[in-house]
């Protein structure tokens, strides 16, 4: 069989298929590896997100087209704003690695440089974006028709329907990233190195992949026995691991909860990295009113907030809907993902799979009618219940310490499989409450 | 030339519909005087413009809005009317004898009556302070035998059923809490009193007995949740579910272990379904694909037999009584009408209600005899009762005029036939002609109730060598020459072919880009040339060009004069083996440029001339073999010594040229004193040229130059903009089925993209002859058997390369082989006796 590029169109094709069609690949098994190697092809590197999901090939299939869709195909908006609001979703959770990976690919599709010294410098349109990035990272529940009034308001700086579509798909899915790489730990060990321009990928990553990964050649070392530089694919979860070790003696900082964990300071965020001054750019540049947080949605619940019924706008039936109308192709993008991830194969029960999720919805103020969440409690343990909120709502490694996992049985592609589940509930969340708000708007 | 095709070809107007990609046209039948419903108290008339039809719109706007003021005497009773529910409406049902209508929803389960001022609101069945989720329906039924019995679905995941009877406030008869997940549907038995169909989230599907305190069988449709449940209501024991996946099962009541039959009917899930009241076998389903299709179920292979295209997903579908192709629909999201559909006529629906607010959630026709009522809840908090006499009609809204042109300019123009009367000029068509095969007269439908309009359909042909026919396109991309030569040979060549057909701005383009980007004063190189091919005209021609340039600007005319004259007779000294005709045309015309054009480009050649001095060879001059690989988008090439020993041996060679011919390239070279500019100087302008070009729709020219030109103006100008460009020439060629152009154009491309289309699809499965089992590796050796799977008839040995092979009888070998083979026998080599055939 031979692969062919049909699924994914590479802006920076040319390597890649011309590695590809060297290439064929004979079974399941290598579909990982080939999946890395394509994203290795596209963007001359392989990052670690990448890696990380890597043993869930099917997964990462379907993340990695819907972020390339996202960002460099069809779409309404210009490639240099899509990494612009990439960039501020980013810095909304001060994810560097997500900010400084964004900035480089901002200035590749010929960004103005001028933008990245702050918000004030990009242009008022993006800027009014920059309330709804917020509402949306952080109490998405907030999100309002008049939210999206005010963006769509006629006038100079307006922004049209489809666009301010991609815009909150782009923030949804950033945010949401956000806490994946929080998660999984890929933050601080992986700045991104500065690349050459013009997409042309370091050599030596084009070999070692073409040598490692493909059936053609036999290799008489197996992949993780190349080159130091180049990381195995599971590597990484070792290096979290041993942060695990590190770490421990923070975790009982950790266990004072919430509350505690975002009235501390960024610190230590400016001490790191003097040299790449232009790359891993300051996050909290790009954020207005930094202490605009994430607040416990149950507090309020009694106030004037409604809770969000899944039974009145659920994805499969309202979401998808409308996001695919307004941005096509998305919803299958986006639906395939939730399908996907839905699917992996979990090895406890199905229930605390679904526990998991809906406590994340939960969280976020999303109730589904036909779950007892007395299932939450019954299942998930206090460990776990933390460190999935940490994930979701506290994904800032200035300010949370990055928590160990307690749940400390775990396996590390298990671990990989609850950051992922975190991921995408956080992202079909803000998705539901974002494109509620549209639709009020659209009635109305 | 215009000619009428047929006098009385009536057009659907379904083919004027929104959709702009039907463009081709629809010719039906003989006239249909339109008829409506018999209660409708509308005149018919024939739509004859817009304004009469805005007219009209507004018209019935405003009868409408007196109806709804007060109450009109008519023989039927009832009218459009509506009322506000406290909360919104998730699903509405109706009992048996149309006089009361259940709605049920997040925050409301209340029973309104259906009379003729208006819905009285007759019992709230929400008691209690504060309400369990149990009361929170996601759908509810009637019994369409029992008017005091009802079913809802909770979006808890219980199935509750009501008894009016009760005598106390709460009416709650029994609870099931079986289902894991939100039940989306019940259903009852359309006969059987007792029984209950509920399919849910959690993927399974239960039978209640009303008698018993739990279900009496499970459903499991293994594949995802259940969206949909309808008892089929002409046989006893079966029923539809429809799915989230796409799929739609038939069940048999009586077998719970595995379902009847199964098949996929949409893309995404399955909202709704419902079985034709009166046909057995038809089942309609709608989808978030936005497509409501009809299924006949009755034959062995489950048929799709009418398919209608609407603008969202399809919440739910209802087939109207009494008549048997029409069907309602209302959507899931932001379209908030109700459409009534003749599912013969998908382009266009047949009637819709625009009455909602917000999105249309249940839907249900009044009675189930009676066509002209139908009921409906919505979002907005309202339940409505619309009367398809108050239906809109986008079919008299449509206009029934339709326009295409055709490949070859020619343009078809359908009207209705008042409009096209009393042209004068028209001829009728003759029969026979073979460029328009196809028409055929629908037969007229006397059930159809939809408006028809007799429309005529008129051809206007292009007439031969006008501007808007084509041919000068096919033989201008049969001729050109895009590659195989040097760079000046092709523009000439082009030039050539431009002329000949008469285009002389193409032509003159070739020309000038030809003067741009050869590169000039080398003789050594242009000698080369001369040496190798017959072509050595133009780059002489280029030459004095250059040399008239200088004079232009430093000497008087009649040094000039001079100049030209002795170029002129070295051109025709030089040209003794060249085709006279192109020859002096180009002479000629190369003394009216000059003269023309006493201009700027050559002015600037001369302000620039002291700051290059230095000329170095560019590679452009060599042919352009490089151009023509595998993967063209890979880094550029360096070209190799080897591919140009002539530069090398440049010096010793052109002592082997005639005096003449020395003499003379030698004198002009002294004359100009490196005259040239970069070629690089130009690309702006040529880039201008293209992008002009390209705007004026001679995507052929754009696409030619860019290919001749190759790198010299590749980088200017954007990659998507060029993929645009050969997008677009591509397509057109592949129209006009030039393949061979199309396959030339593709292999040239530098885009990724477009040499993508080349590479696509070109794995050609085989099975080995022997095991025959696929062929995994080689396409000659078998991995499995471990032998040679493609051997030669005729010389029996393994074919390696080109294999060709008899489609009857399915020997073959080497193609040269099997060619001489038959050439001298008609039967297969192999033989077996088969007349083989090579064509």
């Amino acid at each position: 069989m031979i692969i062919c590029t049909k699924n994914m169109d590479y802006r920076f094709g040319t390597q890649c298929q011309f590695v590809q069609n060297q290439v064929m690949v004979n079974s399941e098994k290598d579909r990982a590896s080939l999946l890395c190697m394509k994203a290795l092809a596209n963007r001359g590197r392989l990052d670690s997100v990448s890696q990380q999901m890597a043993s869930h090939p099917q997964y990462l299939e379907s993340f990695l087209r819907t972020q390339h869709y996202i960002l460099y195909m069809d779409g309404p908006l210009p490639l240099h704003y899509r990494h612009y609001i990439a960039i501020m979703a980013a810095a909304r959770h001060h994810c560097r690695y997500l900010v400084s990976l964004h900035s480089a690919q901002f200035l590749r599709v010929d960004g103005d440089p001028l933008w990245l010294q702050g918000l004030e410098a990009a242009p008022p349109r993006l800027r009014h974006l920059d309330h709804i990035n917020k509402v949306l990272a952080h109490q998405p529940w907030l999100t309002a028709r008049s939210h999206i009034q005010a963006l769509l308001k006629t006038g100079e700086q307006c922004w049209s329907l489809a666009e301010l579509v991609q815009a909150v798909v782009l923030l949804a899915h950033c945010h949401s990233l956000c806490s994946f790489v929080f998660g999984s730990g890929s933050d601080s060990d992986s700045i991104p190195t500065p690349r050459v321009h013009h997409g042309t990928p370091p050599g030596y990553c084009l070999c070692d992949a073409a040598n490692g990964n493909t059936a053609l050649l036999p290799p008489p070392a197996g992949p993780t026995e190349k080159a130091p530089r180049r990381r195995s694919l599971d590597s990484s979860c070792e290096v979290a691991y041993l942060r695990e070790q590190i770490q421990k003696s923070q975790e009982e900082i950790k266990e004072r909860k919430a509350d505690r964990l975002h009235s501390q300071t960024l610190s230590h965020a400016d001490v790191e990295e003097e040299d790449e001054a232009m790359f891993s750019a300051d996050p909290s540049r790009f954020v207005t009113d930094p202490e605009f947080g994430y607040q416990e949605f149950a507090r309020r619940e009694e106030d004037h907030f409604q809770v969000f019924r899944v039974q009145d706008y659920s994805w499969e039936d309202h979401g998808f809907s409308l996001v695919n109308r307004l941005y096509s192709d998305i919803g299958h993008l986006l639906d395939e993902r939730f399908r996907n991830v839905a699917s992996l194969p979990f090895p406890h029960s199905p229930d605390l799979k679904r526990a998991i999720w809906n406590y994340i919805h939960c969280i976020y103020g999303i109730r589904y009618d036909d779950y007892d969440y007395g299932e939450v409690n019954r299942l998930l343990e206090r460990g776990l219940k933390l460190y999935i909120k940490a994930v979701a709502c506290y994904p800032d490694s200035s300010k949370t310490p990055l928590c160990p996992l307690s749940w400390a049985h775990i396996k590390a592609s298990e671990k990989v499989h609850v950051n992922l589940l975190v991921m995408e509930a956080r992202l079909q969340a803000e998705l539901l409450y974002a494109l509620r708000a549209i639709t009020q708007y659209m009635i109305a | 030339m215009r000619r009428e095709v047929t006098s009385a070809a009536n057009v659907n107007n379904d083919s004027t519909s929104a959709s702009p990609e039907r463009a081709h046209l629809f010719i039906k039948g003989q006239c249909v005087i339109p008829y409506e419903d018999v209660n409708r108290d509308r005149v018919n008339v024939c739509v004859t413009s817009r304004t009469d039809c805005h007219a009209r719109c507004n018209f019935y706007l405003e009868l409408r809005l007196e109806m709804e003021k007060m109450t009109r005497v008519s023989t039927v009773n009832g009218r459009t009317m509506f009322c506000h529910l406290d909360a919104p409406a998730n699903a509405i049902s109706v009992c048996r004898d149309a006089t009361q209508v259940v709605v049920a929803g997040r925050n409301i389960f209340k029973i309104y009556g259906l009379e003729e001022e208006g819905f009285v609101e007759r019992l709230n069945l929400r008691v209690g302070r504060k309400p369990s989720l149990n009361f929170s329906c996601a759908d509810v039924m009637w019994h369409q035998m029992d008017e005091n019995l009802l079913a809802t679905a909770a979006t808890n995941g219980a199935v509750v059923t009501w008894n009016l009877a009760r005598s106390c406030r709460n009416k709650q008869e029994q609870l099931f809490t079986e289902h894991k997940r939100t039940v989306n549907k019940v259903c009852f038995h359309p006969t059987e009193v007792n029984m209950l169909l509920s399919g849910s989230q959690d993927g399974f599907m239960k039978c209640f007995d009303l008698r018993k305190k739990e279900s009496v069988s499970t459903f499991s449709g293994q594949s995802e949740s259940v969206r949909d449940v309808q008892f089929s209501i002409k046989d006893y024991f079966t029923f539809a579910a429809s799915f989230e996946n796409g799929n739609v099962q038939l069940w048999d009541i009586r077998r719970p272990d595995r379902y009847e039959r199964m098949f996929t009917a949409h893309t995404g899930p399955v909202f709704c379904c419902d079985w034709h009241p009166e046909d057995r076998g038809w089942l309609a389903t709608g989808g978030r694909d936005k497509m409501v299709k009809v299924w006949d179920m009755s034959t062995n292979r489950v048929k799709e037999i009418y398919c209608v295209q609407t603008i969202a997903s399809v919440a739910r579908v209802k087939w109207r009584p009494e008549r048997r192709y029409h069907l309602a629909t209302c959507s899931m999201m932001v379209d908030h009408n109700i459409y009534v559909w003749d599912v013969r006529r998908p382009f266009i629906p047949f009637a819709t209600f625009e009455e909602h607010k917000d999105v249309t959630t249940g839907i249900v026709w009044r009675n189930q005899h009676d066509p002209y009522y139908l009921l409906s809840g919505s979002k907005d908090s309202t339940l409505y009762q619309h009367m398809f006499k108050d239906a809109s009609r986008p079919v008299d809204r449509a206009n029934p005029e339709g326009l295409c042109f055709g490949l070859f300019g020619d343009l078809a123009f359908a009207a209705k036939e008042s409009l096209m009367t009393g042209d004068v000029g028209r001829k009728t068509y003759p029969g026979g002609d073979r460029r328009y095969p196809i028409f055929f007269f629908k037969k007229p439908d006397v059930t159809e109730q939809f408006a028809q309009v007799s429309s005529a359909l008129s051809v206007f042909e292009s007439e031969a060598g006008s501007s808007v026919g084509m041919d000068w396109f096919i033989n201008t991309a049969k001729s050109y020459l895009l590659s195989g030569k040097p760079f000046a040979e092709l523009c000439e060549h082009n030039a050539q072919v431009a002329k000949k057909l008469n285009r002389p701005q193409e032509s003159t383009t070739w020309t000038m880009l030809r003067i741009m980007f050869s590169e000039p004063a080398n003789p050594s190189l242009s000698t080369n040339h001369n040496l190798n091919k017959s072509g050595n005209l133009p780059l002489v021609n280029s030459f004095s060009m250059k040399e008239m340039s200088a004079a232009l600007n430093e000497r008087n005319k009649e040094n000039r004069q001079d100049n030209l004259h002795s170029l002129e007779t070295n051109l025709n000294n030089n040209d003794e083996n060249e085709e006279t005709e192109g020859s002096e045309g180009q002479a000629e015309y190369l003394f009216g440029d000059a003269e023309l054009d006493d201009d700027d480009l050559y002015s600037m050649e001369h302000d620039n001339q002291a700051e290059e001095p230095e000329y170095l060879l560019p590679q452009e001059a060599f042919p352009l073999r490089h151009e023509i690989m595998d993967h063209p988008s890979a880094p550029e090439p360096v070209q190799e010594k080897p591919e140009s020993p002539h530069v090398s041996g440049s010096e010793t060679e052109s002592t082997c040229l005639t005096p003449m011919e020395s003499i003379n390239l030698i004198s002009v070279s002294q004359l100009l004193f490196s005259p040239h500019l970069p070629p690089k100087f130009f690309c702006p302008i040529v880039k201008e040229m293209l992008c002009y070009y390209a705007e004026q729709g001679d995507v052929q020219m754009a696409v030619s130059v860019l290919i001749v030109l190759g790198d010299r103006i590749r980088k200017e100008i954007d990659e998507l903009t060029q993929e645009h460009w050969y997008m677009s020439y591509i397509d057109l060629l592949q129209r006009f089925e030039l393949w061979n152009v199309s396959n030339e154009v593709i292999k040239l491309s530098t885009c990724g993209a477009i040499m993508c289309l080349n590479q696509a699809s070109t794995t050609l499965h085989i099975n080995c002859s022997n095991c025959k089992r696929p062929m995994s590796n080689k396409g000659w050796i078998c991995d499995r058997c471990h032998q040679c799977a493609s051997v030669c008839a005729v010389c029996h040995h393994v074919v390696k390369g080109l294999f060709v092979w008899c489609q009857g009888c399915s020997h073959g070998g080497h193609l040269e082989h099997v060619m001489e083979w038959l050439k001298q026998s008609k039967h297969c080599p192999a033989g077996c006796g088969h007349l083989c055939e090579y064509t």
